[in-house]
């Protein structure tokens, strides 16, 4: 039965479309694919729309859901704004490759079977690892073969699990399951890597901030918020993810205020974000889930316009690391604006759509009288304000002047920019078509005076935190280690001992194998060598005295035999 | 140029002069004094009896972002190395 093609096919087909346009051509069909996705994503109804039968089992390439269009949705604008931010910069390697990847995350939030879903799943890896290629130095070249390698294992471990389950039940659907055996313990385990899930959590902030300007924006959307979705569909209110999901909240803070390269705040900052969404999953009710559906559609729009912001300075300067920048706030104003209202939307100011939206996940572990994780949820709240709703800006766009005065960037950038500032307000002042796209009926009402009160203390009193312990926050010119130091430098320094310490131990035993070798075979090579006593030619009168001297003593023996 | 604007300051954007940061200040501690007297006309309603306390999320916030900062900057000291560390691997 074929009533509908999978939407992200569009943005799929279109990137192979791309490299043979060019000109106007090429710009008007970055903009055209991913409003026509869109358009492709509201028109799928609410269940099965396409279904293929594949070896033994009926595949659902296409089964539209609430929350599946949902996260659809968000990915197609951001393909959209994304497009128009990169449009006249960007390689056009680049953008195809993202659109690959946009449309394979698509693909995933349409897939109604585990088969389809690994597969877009994998062809996912192949455009997010393009898009960081693209960038062309060397260390966007390594980082993004470790991200390849990373993600490679999680689908090797989502595979396993996927086959497990399949041959456990018989059903390929792509459903609400738990984490009862060792396969879908597995299958959690792979969706979990492409979270940002420790310990392999330093994929993320390893590989993002090495791409372009524009790759970075591309990249923040997709593989962390496909997980999420894939964990809201298969594993809602399984309770380990809330302690994952906590876990993941403070180690994005406190790697976040120790780093100095302004992307790879941001990119904590994303891990930080998906650990609330993780932690909304791990309570499971449809308050929680409501929350984590909401706030990765309202984190889409404001981390991409965080790193559009990030992005236009990197761009217009050249330099990334906070040590080398401040003061940009003179000449850049409308970065700065755009900038500014990221961060407050990241960090649930009022009248921005993260008060709208993360604040319901806090809601529910209340509800559910969770105390500990309320109250981690709310010291959370305060440590996004600080290492990303303060920090970035600040030290992007204020503290010192550091004498670079680099205009705003071209029109298309700030166009992009503008877009999603004013989605992120837009939807903090005017939640109501957020929350009819929710799962669930929304029983919740952001705006009361209780919940205003409280977000402005926690807010405020972060901020003067930050400033009183301004000193401490000195950038300095350093990285923090993360668990990829066991593959970036211990891994490879063991396999380089192994490899030296190895290799002379092979020399002694094949120095002391060969001398005894030699020992052996000395005497034969005496006698036997060329000119030696047995390998000598002999005149043919020595012969014969021989053959005269052997007949004499067999001679004398068959004599001597005889005489007895 | 007039006398009660420091030397340096004249050329400075209108935004970092230190008279504007003292003014900045001042403005900032009273938003943090209104929200925090805010409790007093608004109930908050908590429900594990601390968070019900006057000023709760004020002193949580800023207490727990201490604690933040100092906990990243003691796992700094360990953690921490130059960022030139992985360029030669």
């Amino acid at each position: 039965m074929i009533e509908a093609m999978p939407p992200g096919l569009v943005l799929i087909a279109g990137a192979f479309l791309l490299p043979a346009t060019s000109g106007v051509a090429r710009k008007a069909l970055v903009l055209a694919l991913p409003l026509a996705t869109l358009g492709l994503v509201w028109s799928i109804p609410d269940g099965p729309a396409l279904t293929l039968v594949f070896l033994d089992y009926t595949l659902t390439p296409v089964e539209g859901s609430r929350l599946g269009r949902l996260f659809a949705t968000a990915f197609a604008l951001m393909a959209f704004a994304g497009g128009l931010y990169a449009v006249n910069q960007a390689r056009v390697v680049e953008i195809a490759a993202a659109f690959a990847h946009a449309g394979s995350a698509i693909g995933v939030a349409f897939a109604g079977d585990l088969v389809t879903l690994f597969v877009f799943w994998e062809l996912m890896i192949i455009g997010s690892t393009l898009v960081i290629w693209s960038a062309g130095t060397d260390s966007a070249y390594r980082a993004g073969m470790r991200y390849t390698l990373v993600h490679l294992f999680g689908g090797i471990v989502l595979m396993i699990g996927i086959i497990g389950h399949i041959a456990e039940t018989g059903s390929v659907t792509f459903e609400a399951m738990h984490a009862d055996s060792l396969s879908r313990w597995l299958i959690l385990a792979g969706f979990l890597v492409n979270a940002g899930a420790p310990p392999l959590s330093a994929w993320l902030p390893d590989a993002y901030p090495e791409a372009s300007p524009s790759a970075t924006v591309f990249l923040s959307a997709y593989t962390t918020k496909t997980a999420v979705y894939v964990l809201m569909v298969g594993f809602a209110g399984e309770g380990v993810l809330v302690w994952v999901g906590l876990y993941m909240v403070f180690y994005g803070i406190i790697y976040a205020l120790l780093e100095n390269d302004m992307r790879r705040i941001l990119a904590y900052s994303i891990i930080n974000q998906v650990g609330f969404m993780v932690t909304g999953i791990g309570i499971g009710t449809q308050m929680a889930l409501n929350g984590s559906a909401a706030h990765a559609f309202a984190h889409i729009i404001y981390k991409g316009l965080l790193l559009m912001s990030a992005g236009a300075v990197l761009h217009q300067t050249g330099k990334r690391k906070c040590t080398d920048l401040g003061g940009l706030f003179r000449s850049m104003p409308i970065t700065t604006v755009c900038g500014i209202v990221g961060a407050m939307a990241i960090s649930s100011f009022p009248l921005t759509s993260g008060f709208v939206s993360k604040d319901m996940i806090g809601q529910a572990a209340g509800d559910q009288l969770l105390a500990l994780v309320w109250f981690l949820l709310a010291a959370g709240s305060a440590g996004v304000f600080l290492h990303a709703g303060i920090k970035f800006p600040w030290f992007v766009f204020f503290q010192k002047d550091s004498g670079l005065r680099p205009p705003d960037p071209p029109w298309n950038m700030w166009a992009a920019m503008s877009l999603f500032a004013f989605l992120c307000i837009g939807l903090g002042v005017y939640p109501a078509p957020l929350y009819a796209m929710l799962p669930y009926a929304v029983n919740y009402v952001p705006y009361t005076s209780a919940h205003l009160v409280f977000q402005f203390q926690l807010l405020l009193f972060s901020g003067l935190a930050f400033f009183l312990l301004l000193p401490q926050m000195k950038r300095t010119l350093t990285l923090t280690l993360d668990f990829d130091w066991f593959y970036r430098h211990f891994l490879p320094r063991l396999c380089r001992a192994v490899a030296s310490r190895g290799s002379e131990t092979r020399r002694r035993v094949e120095h002391a194998t060969m001398t005894r070798i030699r020992l052996v075979l000395e005497p034969f090579f005496r006698f036997h060598r060329p000119e030696g006593i047995l390998a000598r030619s002999w005149p043919t009168g020595g012969a014969t005295v021989w053959v005269a001297v052997l007949l004499a003593v067999t001679l004398v023996i068959y004599y001597w035999q005889g005489a007895r | 140029m007039s006398a009660d604007v420091p030397k340096d300051d004249a050329h400075k954007h209108w935004l970092v002069r230190t008279k504007t940061i003292r003014r900045l200040w001042i403005l900032f501690i009273a938003a943090l004094a209104v929200t925090v007297l805010f409790d007093f006309i608004v109930d908050r309603h908590g429900r594990f009896g601390l968070d019900a306390t006057f000023g709760f999320p004020a002193w949580y916030g800023l207490l727990t972002c201490v604690a933040m900062i100092i906990g990243a900057k003691a796992l700094g000291t360990v953690l921490q190395r130059e960022d030139t560390y992985y360029d030669h691997e």
